[in-house]
Formats: structure tokens, C-alpha cells, sequence
């Protein structure tokens, strides 16, 4: 039973490693906590139940379409208003980036309804059994393919171009400048990748729960404590982090029952913020 | 002089309206009296100490949820309405003490988490709460009419209260104190303030005057259910309100969240379906085009 429970956390944490690698990046990088974060996820996930529903496209298939179009709409958000309030004071980034997240949400309940839909692919891996062990394929899959992306992030900023000038501007942005990065384009181009991996996350998501708007401010709570968790704005902390709180969610519905296992995982955040104010492995002065 | 030349028509106008005005009439001035008493709690932390606290709708639905319990044990409204306050201060202080050593946006997102966890809590405490069923209040014997006229002068009273309270903390030490935090944390606690204190008091005090607003609202609506008065828009409506008139400052919330009635019956009120979205729209020019408020913006227009 326990070793069955976490197979299935490791399988949650890989998803929440994608869900979170995105937001992380945005918070390091901008200073800004992404609170549309959580629906742009929910945005990735009717967009592959859109080409799943109307295409017949398997999740992992349309998961660079999904991706691409959430990244530009990530990039549109960023130009158009983002940009604008980049070093403002907490309250304003948090409070635009909450109305965006109205505006969003809102637009995302009247397209689709507030009713739950599934994503249930023609072709399925089935069930593997090992030692007595289930592991749903399909899901085991999904996290696989969640870990690739933040797998990728982690190439993109170690080995391209982008990514260099992304670490660059999240060190020091005003020296960045002077070596002639143009640091408003760096902006944008974080965010796109931010929203492209939420949009990745909420796809592949759609293979083991069900769509709905009501879902962003849980996806969005797990991004935030997988930060505190795996300490922020690094891809590796992202990954560790999602993992962990896979396993504590998956092991606090076991002991607590389910419906208590979201309490579980937010009480925890607080908690951990109250001995580490900065995180668990939270640098000072990202606050 | 000023400031108690104002207050002394705003009692005024509350007592005409409660004279001479219509159902429709005190409807309004009930929304906007707990829209005034929101805005202004929230003000005391996140506007005078620059905290950016989502928490007001976790004190709002346990003022709620404490006053529907008591009131379903026969208490009279008064009491159950105090009863309200009592139980929101207590959970702020609880609450409070664990997350004011936090700053910026992990102090943010811990509060947005209260209420996260307290809506799970109401909604899984069945026992207590009806959980999602939700819990009816016991319905009142007296007129429509009647009931009317009492909610709006319970909600008229906090309102008042809460504005004489913020004015008291403003013009006292403790507001002192939450400006010294909000210039310079640090060197406000290198100069021996003890910080964590006075925000924690502020908070509490915030707190007590979100409660009662609370329970006066489940008792106008005589049934609540977690997702109604644990709604994040009680969070983040109170801080519009704040921003439009301007925050830190005694006067802003109020005139703010008058001019948020006027904008609601006008323009959003006619579309229901996308009422989230056109409150968003508002939040975001509000926050890039106008982030010190209309006072913000006419004392630097006068200068």
C-alpha cells in the first residue's frame, strides 16, 4: 500500500515539477509573483482537450502546439502590461497580475462552462504491473514527459544564447543592460517561457485529472509551495521541490484522507514559511 | 478639525437615509457601509504598514460562520454580531503572529493561503459548518421592511466604528509605528521597535473589524456556504476600493469605496456573466495607470 502510494506521488510530482519550473522562472527572473500562472495551466489543459476532442490528438502529440500558443499568449501579457510594472511595489505586480487572472478565469468559465471535462485518449499504454505494483501508464508517461520540459528548461538556460541573457538579467539586470542585452526583451521572452511550460503542465495534466477553471487556484498554491520547497528560481529546485510535495500530498491523503490532503499541503506551506521566512532553500533578497 | 467636521456628516447622512429612505435605498447603504468597512480594515495593514494582505476574506467568513453559530444558539444579533468580531480577531491573532515575520510576496501568499485553508476547513467540518451544504440562519419574525432597516444600521455602525478606529490608529503611536514598517522595517526595529507587535495588533484590530461586517452579512442573507463568504473576491475588492481613493490614508478607502458603488451599479451590475472579467479590467488600468489613488492623484496635481 505505502510503496503503491508512492509510485503515485512520484508520478503527481513530476506533473507539479512542470507546473512550477515555469512560475519559478518568472519569480526569479521578474521579481513578479505570476498569479494568472494557475490559469494559464487550466488554458493548456482545454487546449489539448481541444485538439484531443476535435483533432483526435493524443495530449503528448499536441503538447508543443499547446505549448506554443500558451507562450504567446504569455508573451502578449508581458509586452502589452507586464513591462509596465516590472519593479513596481509588491501590491501593484500582485494586483495586476490578479485582475489579469480575473479577465482569464472569466474568459476560460464562459468558453468551456464551469462543468469538468476529460481527456480520454484513443490509444492507451495500459497498466504495467511490477513486484505487485500498478503503475498507470498513461499518467507515468505524462510525468515523464512533464520532467523532459523542465528538462529542456534547464538545457535552454544553461546552453543557448536566451538563456545565458535570461540568467544574466536575473543576476543583475542594469549590468546585463550595459553589456547590451536588451533586458524588456528578456522580459518577454521569460515570461513566454513561463506561460509555455504552465500551458505543457496543464496538457499533460489533462491525462490524469479532469479540466476545469475551479482547478488554477490549486494549481497555483502547488506552484507557490513547490518554490518554497525547492527554493526559488532554480529549474533542479523546481524539479526536487515538485517531486517532494508529490510525495507529502500523496502520503497525507493516505494518513489523513483525501479531502484533507490539499489543507495538508498548504498548512505545511505555512508553516515552512514561518521557519524559513525566505524558503527552504531560499536565497535573501527575492522576497 | 477637518477629519471631525467629515465624520459628523457621515453620521449625519446615515441617520437621514435610515429616516427617509426606501428597501432599495438602505440595500445600497449596507453595501456600501461594509464595503467601507472592509476597505478601511484592510487599509490599517495594507495600506498604512505596506503589507500586502489577501486575508480579508478569511476574516470575513469567520466573522460570518461565528455569528451564524451563534445566532443558531439563540444569541441576539448584537451579541452574535460582536461574537463575529471576537472570533475573527482571535483567529488574526493565531494567524498573525505566525505570518507577519513574513514580507513582500511570501507574506502575500501566506495570507491568500489562510483563506485557502480556512474555506477547506469550513467546507470538510461538516459537522459544525453544514460543509458545502452550507447553514441556514434562523429566519426573523419582523417585517422585510424591518429586518432591512436593522442590517443597515448594524453595518452603518461598523462602518463608522471602523473609520473612528483607523482615524484614532493614524493620528496614535501604534500608526506611527505601522508607517516607521512601512518606510524602513529594518531600521524601525535597529530604533527598537518592536515590529512584529504592532503589526500583529494591527492585523488583529483589522481582523475584529472584517468579523462583524461578516456576521451581519450572513445574517442579511440568513444562509451562507463556504465558497460565498470565503470568496477571494472579498480579498481583493477591499484593495481596489483602497487603491482607488488611495491607500494609507484615512479618507482614501472611504471615498474609494463610494466610488466603487457608483461603478458597480453603473457598469457591471449589467453584466453578470462577466463581472470577473470587467473587475479585472478595472484592477489592471487602475494599478498601472493610477497606483496612488484619485487623493494621490489631486494632491499632486495641487502641488
Amino acid at each position: 500500500m505505502l510503496s503503491q502510494v508512492l509510485v503515485n506521488g512520484l508520478i503527481l510530482g513530476g506533473l507539479y515539477a512542470c507546473v512550477a519550473a515555469g512560475f519559478s522562472l518568472v519569480w526569479g527572473v521578474l521579481n513578479v509573483i505570476n498569479l494568472v500562472h494557475g490559469s494559464l495551466v487550466v488554458l493548456g489543459g482545454y487546449l489539448a482537450w481541444l485538439a484531443w476532442r476535435y483533432l483526435g490528438l493524443h495530449p503528448v502529440v499536441a503538447l508543443p502546439a499547446v505549448a506554443l500558443i500558451t507562450a504567446a499568449v504569455g508573451a502578449l501579457i508581458q509586452a502589452a502590461l507586464l513591462n509596465q510594472v516590472v519593479g513596481a511595489p509588491v501590491l501593484i505586480t500582485l494586483v495586476v497580475t490578479f485582475g489579469l487572472d480575473l479577465m482569464l478565469n472569466n474568459a476560460l468559465l464562459l468558453g468551456f462552462g464551469a462543468d469538468y471535462r476529460t481527456i480520454r485518449p484513443a490509444w492507451s499504454l495500459g497498466t504495467a504491473e511490477l513486484g505487485g505494483l500498478r503503475v498507470p501508464l498513461d499518467r507515468a508517461l505524462a510525468a515523464g514527459a512533464a520532467l523532459a520540459m523542465t528538462g529542456l528548461l534547464w538545457l535552454l538556460l544553461r546552453r543557448s544564447w536566451l538563456g545565458r541573457a535570461i540568467v544574466a538579467v536575473r543576476m543583475d539586470g542594469e549590468a546585463a543592460a550595459l553589456m547590451g542585452i536588451r533586458v524588456r526583451l528578456v522580459y518577454v521572452a521569460t515570461f513566454a517561457l513561463g506561460a509555455g511550460l504552465a500551458g505543457a503542465a496543464g496538457a499533460l495534466l489533462g491525462l490524469v485529472f479532469p479540466i476545469s477553471p475551479l482547478a488554477s487556484e490549486a494549481y497555483l498554491g502547488t506552484a507557490f509551495t513547490v518554490c518554497v520547497l525547492g527554493g526559488l528560481g532554480s529549474v533542479v529546485g523546481a524539479a526536487a521541490g515538485g517531486i517532494a510535495l508529490g510525495l507529502i500530498e500523496s502520503l497525507a491523503g493516505l494518513y489523513l484522507g483525501s479531502q484533507n490532503a490539499s489543507i495538508a499541503s498548504f498548512v505545511l506551506l505555512i508553516l515552512l514559511l514561518a521557519v524559513r521566512p525566505d524558503g527552504l532553500f531560499g536565497r535573501k533578497g527575492f522576497a | 478639525m477637518k477629519v471631525a467636521a467629515l465624520f459628523a456628516a457621515s453620521i449625519l447622512a446615515a441617520l437621514v437615509l435610515a429616516q427617509v429612505g426606501g428597501p432599495y435605498a438602505l440595500r445600497l447603504g449596507m453595501t456600501l457601509a461594509m464595503d467601507i468597512t472592509l476597505a478601511t480594515s484592510w487599509n490599517l495593514v495594507g495600506g498604512m504598514a505596506g503589507y500586502p494582505s489577501f486575508a480579508t476574506a478569511a476574516f470575513f467568513g469567520v466573522g460570518a460562520y461565528a455569528g451564524a453559530l451563534a445566532q443558531g444558539a439563540g444569541w441576539p444579533l448584537p451579541l452574535a454580531w460582536a461574537a463575529g468580531g471576537l472570533a475573527a480577531g482571535g483567529v488574526a491573532l493565531a494567524v498573525g503572529w505566525v505570518v507577519l515575520p513574513l514580507r513582500g510576496h511570501y507574506f502575500a501568499i501566506a495570507s491568500l493561503a489562510v483563506v485557502i485553508v480556512l474555506r477547506q476547513l469550513a467546507t470538510n467540518w461538516t459537522g459544525l459548518t453544514g460543509g458545502g451544504m452550507g447553514l441556514n440562519l434562523p429566519v426573523m419574525a419582523s417585517s422585510p421592511e424591518h429586518q432591512a432597516l436593522v442590517f443597515y444600521a448594524g453595518q452603518a455602525a461598523v462602518a463608522l466604528l471602523a473609520v473612528a478606529v483607523a482615524a484614532g490608529v493614524a493620528a496614535g503611536r501604534l500608526g506611527f509605528a505601522l508607517r516607521c514598517i512601512k518606510q524602513n522595517e529594518t531600521a524601525a526595529g535597529m530604533l527598537g521597535l518592536d515590529s512584529r507587535r504592532a503589526k500583529v495588533a494591527a492585523f488583529t484590530l483589522s481582523a475584529t473589524l472584517v468579523g462583524p461586517a461578516g456576521a451581519i452579512y450572513a445574517s442579511s442573507v440568513s444562509y451562507i456556504e463556504p465558497g460565498d463568504v470565503f470568496d477571494l473576491v472579498l480579498t481583493v475588492e477591499p484593495i481596489i476600493m483602497a487603491m482607488l481613493g488611495g491607500v494609507g490614508t484615512v479618507a482614501g478607502p472611504v471615498l474609494g469605496a463610494a466610488l466603487f458603488l457608483v461603478l458597480e451599479q453603473t457598469v457591471w451590475a449589467n453584466f453578470l456573466s462577466v463581472h470577473a472579467a470587467v473587475l479585472g479590467a478595472v484592477v489592471v488600468t487602475l494599478a498601472i495607470l493610477l497606483p496612488d489613488g484619485v487623493l494621490g492623484r489631486l494632491r499632486r496635481g495641487r502641488a
